[in-house]
């Protein structure tokens, strides 16, 4: 028998408040550990798709909600903007380079957008299988579109009027032809369906007067299909400036002179890291909260244990373990249950980040990713130094025990 | 001259300025068996725990094998005590999340020492214990936990063995049996058996007897 032995079976002979340990401390490190994985997660994913993207210019409408649709893919479109404008925008020399993106329907809730070539090459999105998109009604197809839905080169399809997979108007008489997969770029490049901006115009153009916007959007008026008479409308151009100067002159241009809208990506995911800081803060109080009370609890229950196995500690010593070997015995027992705690919380919140990530693939197309962060080391170093110092003074107070005295009672 | 198994020169403890206690020098050598006696208050217990290293005496010196523990370091004495000495309590009590064979064990593993697997069988086998082996010992009677608490006292086959009031809460027959095991055991082992009692019924046992006054 070892020590770890003997830690074992007397952390079992009191499997209740053992229990209780492990469970409250368990729970702190869940949350707090969750908190951590779906924040990296989550930066990491605006990062990954912001990529070089300095400038997103759609409808007038809110920012936060055009970066969401034109970068993101997870809000609605605030509307369209016209094609003519666009492009003369994109003329400006402070832009290095402007891709248009033209949204409306979908297929099987993933999107499908009509863009230009330079679209994949911001996401460095190479090809698994076949080619890009060159004439019309070729579409070439992300990773996940291609795995969840099982199209591969030479299928076809009909888009879906729309942007969710709730069945509307299905485009049946114009079929779109795969082409190509992309590799996985774990980007939001994975669950497009791309083609050429001709296209979306093509199924669009002569259904104007067949039905009237059913709206997904909530309330807008212009809505991104309004493209009857002529004018060729686009959803959004993704700019990339030539110079920072385009940083500071372009949104003011573009959002005074121009009826269009101008959003900068790191402006609106700083502004969303500030709302949401609020609550990741809060969560990390409440599980630093948790932690904190079961230290507690794993200091009291170390204290009373202490004063019913008085007896065995002062025959321990009798039997010629010395006053270090009580101590470390205690401090074992507190490293013991924050250890458990920790392993438990850690597997929990993989759990917990397992369940979340499919929520979001099916609802969102997002997956969200990192199964270990560097956090769980500083969180696991944390936990050492919890359960030592939960157990520093009982391990204290058994160490000087008075033997003598304790036998005699 | 043969080395003794305990030697006491001039021990004196007291727990307050009032109350001294001063013991007569005891010698013991192996195989040699003492009794001391004396009213509830004497200092039996005091004497005992002296002798054991549990206490440290104000004057005096106490050697065990040849030892002075009364000059030893904790940590030492710690060491010394449970490879020297083995100790009966008048209430056995053990560690409650470990089994018979478990808690028997223990002091050897507290101070590193193996156990024969031969010695260990003889052990639950003369104690007539061998069916608590795997048992807790809250399922054990109380003659059962005597016995196993004289055999934890043996294990480390000690030169020492001490008990306290090991007699008073078992029945005569369990007294005798005790008694008569103890005894037997410190002759094996070739140790000096040292037992402080009021229990008048082990008197007639021992040809040696210290009776200390108050």
């Amino acid at each position: 028998m070892n020590i770890i032995q003997f830690n074992y079976k007397q952390i079992k002979s009191r499997p209740l408040s053992s229990a209780l340990n492990v469970i409250l401390f368990a729970t702190g490190i869940t949350i707090i550990s969750l908190v951590f994985l779906l924040k990296d997660s989550f930066e990491n994913q605006l990062d990954k798709n912001a990529g070089d993207i300095g400038l997103v210019v759609g409808a007038k409408g809110s920012p936060l909600q055009l970066i969401l649709s034109g970068i993101y893919h997870v809000d609605y479109p605030t509307g369209n903007i016209d094609y003519a404008e666009a492009m003369e925008l994109s003329r400006n020399p402070l832009i290095k380079q402007a891709i248009p993106l033209a949204l409306g329907d979908n297929y099987k809730s993933f999107r499908i957008a009509g863009t230009n070539t330079a679209y994949p090459a911001l996401y460095k999105g190479r090809l698994r299988a076949g080619k890009l998109w060159q004439k019309d009604f070729e579409v070439t197809i992300g990773s996940k579109v291609a795995s969840k839905t099982g199209l591969t080169i030479g299928d076809t399809f009909a888009g879906v009027h729309g942007l969710s997979a709730e069945p509307d108007h299905v485009h049946e008489d114009m079929l779109y032809t795969v082409t190509g997969i992309f590799e996985e770029t774990t980007t939001v490049l994975d669950q497009l369906i791309l083609t050429n901006v001709e296209s979306v115009w093509a199924i669009h153009a002569d259904e104007h007067d067949e039905h009237d916007e059913h709206d997904e959007h909530d309330g807008d008026e212009d809505h991104e299909h309004d493209h009857a008479e002529k004018p060729k409308e686009i959803t959004t151009l993704l700019i990339q400036y030539q110079n920072p100067m385009g940083a500071i002159t372009l949104p003011r241009l573009i959002n005074t002179s121009t009826n269009m809208q101008a959003a900068s990506p790191a402006q609106e995911i700083n502004r969303l890291y500030a709302l949401l800081g609020v609550g990741i803060q809060a969560l990390t109080y409440i599980s630093g909260f948790i932690i904190l009370i079961s230290a507690l609890s794993i200091f009291i229950s170390l204290l009373s244990s202490l004063k019913e196995r008085k007896y065995e500690l002062a025959l321990i010593r009798v039997m010629g373990g010395g006053r270090l070997r009580l101590f470390s015995y205690l401090i074992l027992e507190g490293i013991s249950f924050a250890v458990l705690g920790y392993i438990a919380g850690f597997v929990i919140s993989r759990a917990a980040m397992f369940f979340l990530s499919s929520y979001t693939d099916t609802n969102f197309n997002y997956t969200l990713q990192g199964w270990v962060a560097l956090t769980d080391v500083y969180l696991l170093v944390a936990s050492l130094g919890i359960g030592v110092v939960a157990a520093m003074i009982p391990a204290i107070k058994a160490m000087n025990t008075n033997i003598s005295k304790t036998l005699n009672q | 001259m043969e080395e003794k198994c305990l030697v006491t020169e001039n021990i004196q403890y007291s727990y307050n300025q009032n109350h001294v206690f001063r013991f007569p020098d005891i010698l013991c050598g192996k195989g040699e068996h003492l009794l001391i006696t004396g009213q509830s208050g004497c200092g039996k217990t005091t004497l005992l725990h002296l002798i054991a290293g549990l206490l440290r005496p104000d004057n005096g010196a106490v050697y065990v094998k040849g030892k002075d523990t009364t000059r030893l370091k904790n940590k030492s004495l710690d060491r010394h005590r449970g490879r020297e000495i083995g100790i009966v309590f008048q209430s056995p009590h053990f560690i409650k999340s470990l089994t018979a064979e478990e808690n028997l064990l223990m002091p050897a593993y507290l101070n590193r020492l193996t156990v024969d697997k031969a010695w260990l069988d003889n052990l639950f086998d003369t104690l007539n214990i061998t069916h608590c082996r795997n048992s807790r010992t809250n399922e054990m009677s109380q003659g059962e936990l005597q016995r196993l608490s004289i055999a934890r006292a043996v294990i480390n086959k000690p030169s020492l063995i001490l008990a306290d009031e090991p007699t008073s809460s078992l029945d005569d027959g369990n007294c005798q049996e005790a008694i008569s095991l103890l005894r037997s055991q410190s002759e094996k082992l070739q140790a000096a058996l040292l037992i402080v009692t009021h229990d008048r019924r082990l008197i007639p046992a021992f040809s040696r007897i210290i009776h200390l006054e108050s």
